[in-house]
């Protein structure tokens, strides 16, 4: 597989073909989309036509942008002017956006290459892509389990060499937990770090678009292009964009490592980190974290503390009450965007005799169960005599967090934890829903403080899947984040390919 | 959660569920209810609630033209369109 980086460049230079690379790639889509399920559309006219052009500027003379020919899939929450969005919920089957998403534009403007839509759990909620509408997409490691969600196609799909980059969405950790578990790199981004413009909304106060992509440099060049002040995101920061790349090869030497007790326990041989450091705590472990994977972020914490970092525990006590908090505010929101999905302007309508009968059918037969379910959770914790009980207070854990989040950072310029409490599991092993929500137990803090995290693969855990680690940092900090993400990417033990990828082998030209 | 309740919600929300949904939905509601007791034994009167993550206010634009989407374009999108409108079924019942 070929990374973004090498193919902008050889695209640049003229000594490849934007065309070429888009046919190597659509030729693996068809080859292994059928097993793996990561597209619920492939552009390959419209990418063909794109891949053209950019060959055409190259050609001229023109220089066609950092991402040069770079094929990427977007999340099919993302929206494309003319290009079915249906977020892969029967109630926007074939709605064809008027505009495109400002992150779309960004990308296309840089000379990427859209090469399709990816799968998600319905309207983003979920945590397998077992919630979407048009089926699961499989992991490409291992097609009886799941990808993670709620961005699981982009995952697979950058996993299984579809597209060297993806964007996805991350609202609970959308992006990271299926990067963890199809053995890439996903980056959340600072709320208000990337325009949400053109984002089909879940929760507005935690959605963030971010990208996906196998290595840290490929995904801070994809975070270089798509993020800035959007005019049209009322909720974007006026913040200069620093140079990301640049912070890759920075090192680790003297930046103090926090690992988060509450999500770490101490493993087979103790106390992995060595003796104390500033902030040093100790707080409960939550259940639930397999030691496979508890095993890989210790040794992670030792790999950085070998290139020079000081690394310690600290408590961030608040992290045990936050898959409670968000699993009130999020459904809330959730009741109040998706309220727009009514049978009048876009989309699915099922006929009544007057408006409310309309909207009452249409949403019946156009949102899968789940979506049903978090609408009337979000609508119940929102509805007199139960708001102060339930979304006032889950409000007043998400002050808490943001507060034990600014203690920890005054002690720890980032803070290490899984992404995900476990390896890819298989279809259907958590279908209850509360089994299902503690998937995002490791990524939901940085979503109610709205900092920036990301997922790094290091190492297997069970079954020789992969495992990912969690970067956290403060608000804007994505330049120390991606410092010790790169650091972690160089120490990291060597991850086997997907066994679809070694079956078919390279793309063609390229490393 | 009683299914009286999950059947006032749902009417909020514009969902139409059967009693079988309504049974269905009361046990994965109350699943969740259930795990956000947990919040019950936190002291949290002197935390004020934080409604978004970072502190931005009054934020303006400036006041200029911009071409909006293409109202055709839009209402091509729409399940019934006509004379420049959405159009959708009688508000106050078909017999008044």
């Amino acid at each position: 597989m070929t990374s973004a980086h090498v193919i902008a460049s050889e695209v640049r230079a003229g000594t490849r073909r934007a065309t070429d690379v888009l046919e190597d790639f659509l030729g693996r889509v068809a080859t292994h989309d059928g097993d793996v399920h990561a597209f619920n559309t492939v552009t390959a006219e419209q990418a063909r036509a794109a891949a053209a052009a950019i060959d055409a500027a190259a050609e001229g003379g023109r220089d066609p942008g950092p991402l040069a020919g770079v094929p990427v899939a977007f999340k099919d929450n993302l929206c494309t002017r003319g290009v079915a969005t249906t977020c892969s919920s029967r109630m926007l089957e074939g709605w064809q956006p008027p505009y495109d998403a400002t992150v779309v534009q960004a990308m296309t403007a840089a000379g990427a290459v859209m090469i399709g839509k990816t799968n998600l759990d319905e309207f983003a909620m979920g945590s397998s892509t077992e919630h979407s509408a048009f089926g699961p997409t499989r992991n490409p490691y291992d097609l009886a389990r799941v990808p993670g969600g709620s961005s699981g196609g982009s995952a697979a799909a950058v996993a299984a060499g579809f597209a060297p980059l993806a964007l996805g969405s991350d609202t609970g950790g959308s992006i990271r937990q299926p990067a963890s578990l199809c053995g890439i790199v996903g980056i959340k981004p600072t709320y208000g770090r990337v325009s949400r413009y053109g984002l089909v909304a879940f929760a507005s106060s935690f959605d963030q678009i971010g990208p996906f992509a196998t290595d840290v440099a490929d995904a801070a060049l994809a975070l270089d292009v798509i993020s800035g002040h959007d005019p049209a995101d009322s909720t974007s920061i006026p913040a200069a964009v620093p140079d990301f790349e640049a912070a890759l090869a920075r090192g680790v030497e003297g930046l103090r490592v926090g690992v988060v007790s509450e999500l770490t326990g101490s493993g087979r041989n103790g106390a992995a980190t060595g003796g104390p450091a500033p902030g040093d705590a100790a707080g409960e472990v939550l259940d639930g974290i397999d030691a496979d994977v508890t095993e890989r972020v210790l040794e992670a914490a030792d790999a950085l503390a070998d290139a020079g970092a000081t690394v310690g525990r600290v408590s961030v006590p608040a992290v045990t009450y936050g898959l409670t908090a968000y699993y009130l505010i999020a459904p809330a929101e959730a009741s109040s965007n998706l309220a727009r999905y009514d049978g009048t302007r876009y989309g699915l309508r099922v006929e009544g005799a007057d408006v409310e009968e309309m909207n009452r059918l249409t949403r019946r037969a156009g949102f899968g169960d789940e979506v049903k379910a978090r609408i009337m959770l979000g609508t119940f914790a929102l509805s007199a005599g139960y708001y102060d009980a339930y979304y006032g207070k889950a409000q007043r854990v998400r002050m808490l967090t943001r507060r034990d989040f600014d203690a920890a950072y005054a002690d720890f310029d980032v803070l290490l934890s899984p992404t995900s409490p476990c390896v890819a599991f298989r279809f259907g092993e958590r279908a209850d829903p509360m089994t299902m929500y503690r998937c995002d137990t490791c990524t939901i803090p940085s979503n109610l403080s709205g900092d920036p995290a990301m997922s790094v693969p290091f190492g297997t855990g069970a079954e020789g899947l992969p495992v990912g680690v969690q970067v956290m940092a403060p608000a804007l900090g994505e330049e120390t984040m991606l410092t010790v993400a790169a650091a972690l990417e160089r120490a990291a033990p060597p991850l086997p390919k997907p066994p679809l990828a070694a079956v078919t082998g390279s793309t063609g030209a390229g490393r | 959660m009683s299914t009286d309740q999950v059947a006032h919600v749902a009417r909020l929300a514009r969902i139409e569920l059967t009693s079988d949904e309504i049974e269905h939905y009361t046990g994965h509601l109350g699943r969740v209810l259930e795990h956000a007791r947990q919040l019950e034994d936190l002291d949290l009167d002197d935390v004020p609630p934080l409604a978004h993550p970072y502190p931005l206010r009054n934020v303006f634009r400036d006041d200029v033209e911009s071409s909006p989407v293409d109202r055709d374009e839009v209402l091509s999108q729409a399940p019934a369109a006509s004379g420049g409108q959405f159009e959708v079924p009688p508000v106050l019942g078909a017999e008044a």
